[in-house]
């Protein structure tokens, strides 16, 4: 099998489980919810409600499309588009297991170990703002465009912290930025998550505000601005929306997990080695940062139904004046360490 | 022979692009259609060996710089019925300035050797590392006087962003 | 001046910095939010288990009949006048010879219709009856998808003679 064919295949399958983790993340989402308030959720559809994202995805497919007189056409298609591209470019990167064996050759289980793949990530993140921008503005809507600023605004300032917070980890692992060496640095339990708590907590403080979700969800903060940047939409291009934000989701827990909690790493994946084929391993490791993206969507869903929206000002406080100072302060005194007392 | 094709493919995109730019009625496809040239940039980045370099720029330029442009752009209400009536002798001047530039811009372009493409060595000093080694013993001293700018720039910001206590 | 000595200052102490970082604050709320996945859940799945009624509960009306599956209504109009909703209209008719089997008086509701999108369920129609003919039940009235099909006749309130509604709950707790 030639490398190509096994990146072609490999890019699909990542595709459709992207897609499929998306859509169970909104029954996930509905159940969490309703567990977190006492109630049961969906369970009409299919058994306990399984089938409920398939209902829900053809309701999306039937609903009326509507697309504003008054709207820039070309744009106001482009924007979820652009949206859902760039929710999903983000998983090239990740490296989602232990590499495979097949006839004798090793196949890495990653679509592109690029030497900037942090910065990958990061630059195709800003990215993302582009399809709510140009979603918001092509509206045509004084509401949707307030939402597309917001949005924007509050995507650009958390993106410096996040950026911040990462170079701390970038110094724990000899500078590199590939992601597969920084999960290969976190071998056994040696997770960046106790060397660099502030760090892990400032991403993901910073995460949240990426992906637009509560506390953070001030973009489309349904109570004030009917839904913000996607008040216009309807039918399926609100539903890339929807299903671009589950996504982000799935992918920034999915960087959670490498950066800080050791990817594919689990204690005692050295032992299993010598006593289990080296395919069993992979898939074991692949199911172990599985196991820790799952959990990150959990938490993601439990902090939304903990924490209630914060106002912007405050939004913006923290971002600037809170979260950027404790990241810059951690990357030096993350340096002066490493540079007085070795490793 | 593979490399030479992308590369004309990004050549063509980005003159497009910034055509584009220019011909745009609309400020806001403008600013997409700048958003376009810059990747094709990044790309010829790419294409050069140099990741980082193409990396940064994206982030810098499409991610942050082109969204403060967009926010602005949005902001400003440019309809057609705002544009305000611009007198023949602003129009004048402007032919003239710009028809210099453009004898500017020939007399150099007449001056060069037009060479034929010819695929970039296979070198790593685009790669993080040797950018990193270059800029921390070359060229230390202006990195560190633009870090200084930045962080000043950014208190700078940080000040003005703070409510006056009375 | 004062008027009572219940009055307290309202203080807002300043925080101190354990509380500036909220992050306990957060923590404790995610602990509360956490305990209620693993608590009961108050819904109940309501076509297949249903919440238990008050006895004296008062959900859709049934037009009773005797013990010999005669209807008791006589059609006075009582109901129809104790109604605070104007919800009931009947037509009365006059009992034929061989209908003796099917009206108890001489006198019967030939057309008995209830508007259940106006009926308050109030009860007042039930003890306006001096045949015992109206009572209101545990029974909820049903979803349907146009105005016109919540005016009842009496093919959905009479009870049906093999298919009774037990209303004898309501009877007993009723007196006072």
């Amino acid at each position: 099998m030639s490398v190509v064919l096994f990146k072609a295949i490999l890019i699909i399958i990542i595709f459709l489980i992207s897609l499929t983790v998306a859509a169970y993340s909104t029954y996930a989402e509905r159940k969490i919810a309703a567990f977190l308030q006492d109630r049961i959720g969906p369970d009409r559809a299919g058994p306990f409600g399984l089938l409920q994202p398939v209902a829900d995805g053809v309701k999306m497919f039937l609903k009326e499309e509507i697309i504003p007189t008054v709207s820039d056409k070309l744009l106001f298609i482009a924007g979820p588009s652009i949206f859902m591209l760039t929710a999903l470019m983000t998983s090239a990167v990740i490296p989602w297991g232990k590499p495979l064996e097949i006839g004798g050759k090793l196949y890495a289980l990653q679509v592109a170990d690029i030497n900037i793949g942090i910065l990958y990530v990061l630059g195709v993140v800003s990215l993302g703002v582009y399809g709510i921008m140009i979603g918001g503005w092509a509206s045509n809507n004084k509401y949707a465009l307030l939402g597309a600023i917001r949005a924007s605004s509050q995507m650009i300032s958390y993106e410096l912290a996040m950026g911040m917070s990462v170079i701390s980890i970038l110094l724990m692992t000899d500078g590199s930025l590939s992601l597969n060496a920084i999960v290969d640095s976190q071998k056994g339990m040696n997770w960046n998550v106790f060397y660099q708590p502030v760090a892990f907590i400032v991403f993901l403080v910073c995460a949240f505000a990426e992906t637009n979700r509560t506390p953070f969800d001030l973009a489309e903060s349904e109570s004030e601005l009917i839904g913000g940047f996607h008040t216009e939409y309807s039918s399926m291009k609100l539903g890339l929306y929807l299903f671009g934000e589950y996504i982000n989701m799935f992918i920034s827990s999915a960087i959670i997990a490498c950066l800080f909690f050791g990817g594919y790493n689990f204690p005692g994946i050295d032992y299993l080695g010598t006593i289990l084929p080296r395919n069993i391993v992979s898939i074991i490791s692949v199911g172990v940062l599985f196991g820790k993206i799952f959990f990150f969507i959990f938490f993601f869903m439990w902090v939304r139904w903990t924490i209630p929206r914060f106002r912007y000002d405050q939004l913006m406080r923290l971002g600037w004046q809170v979260l950027m100072p404790i990241a810059i302060i951690n990357v030096l005194v993350t340096g002066a360490i490493l540079t007085f007392f070795g490793n | 022979m593979n490399s030479q094709v992308i590369f004309l493919l990004l050549a063509a995109i980005s003159i497009l692009s910034a055509l584009f730019v220019v011909f745009s009625k609309n400020p806001i496809y403008s600013v997409l259609w700048l958003i376009v040239c810059f990747f094709s940039i990044a790309g010829h980045y790419v294409m050069l060996n140099a990741q980082f370099l193409a990396i940064v720029h994206i982030i810098v330029y499409t991610g942050a710089i082109m969204v403060l442009m967009l926010f602005t752009v949005m902001l400003l209400n440019l309809n057609k019925a705002s544009e305000p009536h611009k007198s023949i002798i602003y129009k004048g001047t402007a032919v003239v300035t710009g028809g210099m530039l453009m004898l500017v811009l020939l007399a150099a372009m007449r001056s060069t050797e037009l060479s034929t493409y010819s695929v970039p060595a296979a070198t790593e000093a685009g790669f993080v590392q040797n950018v990193g080694m270059k800029l921390f013993t070359d060229f230390l001293l202006p990195f560190e006087m633009t870090s200084v700018l930045f962080i000043a720039a950014m208190i700078g910001a940080a000040v003005l962003a703070k409510k006056e206590v009375h | 001046m004062q008027l009572t000595n219940r009055s307290k200052v309202v203080t807002k102490p300043e925080m101190t910095f354990v509380e500036r970082l909220y992050l306990p604050a957060i923590v404790s709320g995610l602990a509360i939010t956490i305990k209620h996945l693993f608590k009961k859940k108050a819904t109940l799945k309501y076509p297949e288990v249903t919440r238990e009624f008050a006895p004296v509960y008062r959900g859709m009306h049934v037009l009773k009949r005797d013990e010999a599956g005669r209807e008791n209504c006589t059609a006075c109009g009582l109901c129809a006048v104790s109604c605070p909703a104007e919800a009931i209209t009947m037509d009365a008719a006059e009992r034929q010879k061989g209908e003796e089997h099917l009206y108890r008086e001489e006198k019967y509701a030939a057309k008995y219709e209830i508007n259940m999108l106006r009926c308050i369920y109030c009860g007042l129609c039930e003890e306006a009856c001096p045949k015992d003919a109206i009572y209101l039940t545990d029974r909820l009235v049903p979803s349907e998808f146009t105005r016109g099909e919540f005016v009842y006749g009496k093919d959905i309130l009479v009870e049906k003679i093999d298919d009774r509604v037990d209303i004898s709950k309501r009877k007993t707790s009723y007196t006072i």
